[in-house]
């Protein structure tokens, strides 16, 4: 067992299927990258070296470089996994869903169902979310709750390396088409990774740390906002359950619903914007199966209903912070009626 | 400084604790305490359990206070004789901390690591603590555990001995690969691993199926084990606990995994969320599944026990003790029947099938008078 970023992680993931299975493919904007330039074929290995490596071991029929054009890429993606790859497809950045959104959301999301159950589509479409980087509204977003709308996809939403790891390797083993969101703020975040291949079933929320007063449900980057935040709150006599649910479809209700049983007080923290979105999906949640417990309104932090700000000073107010999602938890802690 | 204390500090249960925090004193300041009395409740990330006596004194100054966080080794309390004056203890505190953080460094710069050996192409991970002139002593594991199950009994078993602590195959870090995955296949693999190792004769102790390969290792090569302890052991009658192997094969959430870990013990607080989420951590890697099934299977093909092994152990000429929890709800306490009445029989009450875990001070004893007899 060694310690790895999550960059390490999910490449480790990748290789080790690709070396297990050789109906897996990866295909993309610069997966190997090189091609024409002085660096080499392997030049780039992805805009952040995930894919970095692959196609010396694997070769340019199973690392397929594409043209920028995120339709042609998620279309020949659908088209090889109905017909019998398995292919590991890169939306580089998810803001660009609008472009291939027929052949994510009215294609290979509804290949089993169109054809009676008798067609699979194993297909792994890799995508970045996030802000953070001032980046600006066209490449900082989390559209993770759009994803999540469409019955027939699977989402994942990683917070760290050894979650990153089990849920690709499972998502490449899935035969159902299942979104793989990586937040472009934590590539290098550390931890403990198995060197072996393992999964780690989708629906199966982790419990990043107990407490019984507040519930605190947070996605992605978020998770360590509010860890963050739950260790300011312990010193001041809150204890914060933290639950990441590391997919958003499907979605753990059981472990959320009876954590709420128990606090009676729910903050969800997300960084996507507020309306329609997993805050929201989480709040009605638990407003309909598990009123009877709740001491508190349901208090969500999100993102605002905005696009996301490239100036660096506006951003951070844009995205939610510890000290928000603090002040969300003292709020429904100390709620009286 | 004319007066003799004792320092209490932080030990280290398993391979990745690094710190604890006391829960509670369960005997105040100032108390005279007898050997084996229980001092104070830790907790780690992973457990909680009772620091015990190691021998009679007084509880001459708590150092460290309830709901405080030390790293191993860091000083908990002070013991010596009751009439020490109070400005001498005040210098030992103080000296203590000095030669701790020193002790420290150079402690976690050799900590121990378990080391991996090469067995007929199998690979096997194992746990070596201790040194010195007296029998080893072998752990062997039971059924999904692996060498941490030892936590509490490794390091205090190896004060002047080597304690070796083995996972077994498609166990923990060894090798997936358990050949047929029935008893011979495991015990050829500790054979082969005492073979290559070469310490010498063992105290061996096992428990549940661990038990069963120790007591198959002796009856076949009586010559190379000294003694014979067996905790829970498998192998002395047909009844096991189906819906626990079943479940235990099966369960890769979290909420199962709860479920059929709690068959394990007297107290359910024992199963803490991070032992359930090592539990799982350790099933989802690939090839436990089918190694841990392919074993099951082999061992409890039915839901039964399949190996009976009271002839060997009756045959054996070696001391042989068996120690059981009261409340074992995987192989019934009332196994140990099968013993002849010369074997002692240890039936420890508020325990189930871990005892080694849920009474470690009290297994840590019989263990250690029996092998020093």
């Amino acid at each position: 067992m060694t310690v790895k970023t999550i960059r390490q992680a999910l490449h480790e993931a990748l290789e080790q299927e690709m070396r297990r299975d050789p109906r897996v493919v990866v295909i993309g904007e610069d997966v190997s990258g090189g091609a024409g330039t002085g660096g080499g074929r392997d030049a780039a290995g992805g805009v952040l070296g995930v894919t970095k490596g692959l196609i010396k071991e694997f070769g340019e029929a199973r690392v397929i470089d594409t043209p920028i054009t995120e339709s042609a890429i998620m279309g020949a993606a659908a088209g090889a996994a109905m017909t019998g790859l398995r292919p590991v497809a890169e939306l580089m950045f998810s803001d660009f869903l609008g472009v291939c959104f027929d052949q994510i959301f009215n294609q290979a999301a509804k290949f089993r169902y169109m054809f009676g159950g008798k067609a699979r589509t194993p297909l792994v479409i890799r995508t970045m979310i996030g802000a953070g980087r001032s980046a600006a509204a066209q490449h900082s977003q989390s559209p993770y709750h759009i994803f999540t709308s469409v019955p027939g996809l699977k989402v994942v939403v990683p917070s760290n390396a050894y979650d990153a790891k089990g849920l690709l390797i499972q998502a490449i083993r899935d035969d159902d088409p299942v979104v793989f969101c990586e937040h472009k703020l934590m590539y290098d975040l550390k931890t403990e990774v198995p060197d072996e291949a393992y999964v780690i079933p989708f629906g199966e929320a982790n419990v990043v740390r107990d407490g019984d007063d507040v519930t605190v449900v947070a996605l992605s980057r978020m998770v360590h906002y509010a860890a963050e935040a739950a260790e300011t709150l312990a010193a001041e006599g809150i204890e914060c359950e933290i639950i990441d649910p590391r997919t958003t479809s499907p979605l753990d209700e059981d472990t959320i619903l009876e954590s709420v049983e128990r606090t009676g007080r729910l903050v969800v923290v997300d960084e996507a914007t507020p309306r329609c979105s997993m805050a929201t999906d989480i709040a009605a949640l638990v407003a309909d199966r598990a009123f009877g417990a709740l001491k508190a309104p349901v208090r969500r932090v999100s993102a605002p209903h905005t696009p996301v700000p490239f100036a660096p000073s506006l951003e951070r107010l844009y995205i939610p912070d510890p000290e928000r999602i603090a002040a969300a938890v003292r709020a429904v802690y100390g709620y009286a009626r | 400084m004319s007066t003799a204390f004792t320092a209490i500090t932080m030990p280290k249960w398993g391979l990745t604790m690094t710190e604890g925090k006391v829960v509670q004193w369960l005997r105040p300041a100032g108390a005279s305490f007898a050997a084996g009395d229980e001092l104070l409740e830790i907790e780690t990330s992973k457990i909680t359990n009772v620091v015990e006596a190691e021998s009679a004194g007084t509880l001459l100054r708590v150092v460290a206070a309830e709901g405080s966080t030390l790293p191993i080794g860091g000083l908990l309390a002070v013991i010596g004789p009751a009439d020490a004056p109070a400005a001498e203890i005040d210098t030992f505190v103080a000296g203590f901390v000095v030669a701790e953080a020193a002790e420290q460094e150079a402690e976690a710069a050799e900590a121990p690591a378990p080391r991996m050996l090469d067995v007929a192409g199998t690979r096997l991970r194992y746990l070596e603590l201790g040194s010195g002139d007296r029998v080893p002593v072998l752990l062997l594991h039971g059924f999904g555990a692996d060498l941490n199950s030892w936590m509490f009994n490794q390091p205090a078993l190896a004060e002047g001995r080597r304690v070796l602590a083995l996972d077994l195959p498609g166990h923990g870090g060894s090798s997936r690969d358990v050949g047929s995955g029935d008893a011979e296949a495991l015990a050829q693999a500790v054979e082969g691993f005492l073979a290559d190792l070469d310490p010498g004769p063992v105290h061996l102790v096992g428990h549940s199926l661990g038990g069963a390969i120790a007591a198959m290792l002796a009856a076949r090569g009586p010559e190379l084990v000294r003694t014979l302890t067996l905790i829970a052991p498998a192998g002395l009658g047909p009844e096991i606990n189906a819906a626990f192997i079943d479940g235990f094969v099966r369960a890769s959430r979290r909420k199962d995994a709860v479920e059929v870990l709690q068959m394990l013990v007297h107290d359910p607080a024992l199963v803490s969320r991070t032992m359930v989420e090592d539990v799982l951590r350790f099933k989802r890697l690939d090839g436990v599944a089918a190694a841990l099934a392919a074993v099951a299977y082999a061992w409890f093909a039915g839901g039964r026990q399949t190996l009976d092994l009271t002839a060997e152990i009756a045959g054996l000429a070696l001391p042989v003790q068996v120690i059981w929890g009261r409340d074992d709800r995987i192989i019934p306490v009332a196994h140990a029947d099968a013993m002849a009445p010369g074997v002692p029989v240890h039936v420890l009450e508020a325990a189930g099938h871990l005892p080694h875990m849920e009474k470690a001070g009290e297994v840590n004893r019989l263990i250690r008078r029996f092998i020093d007899a």
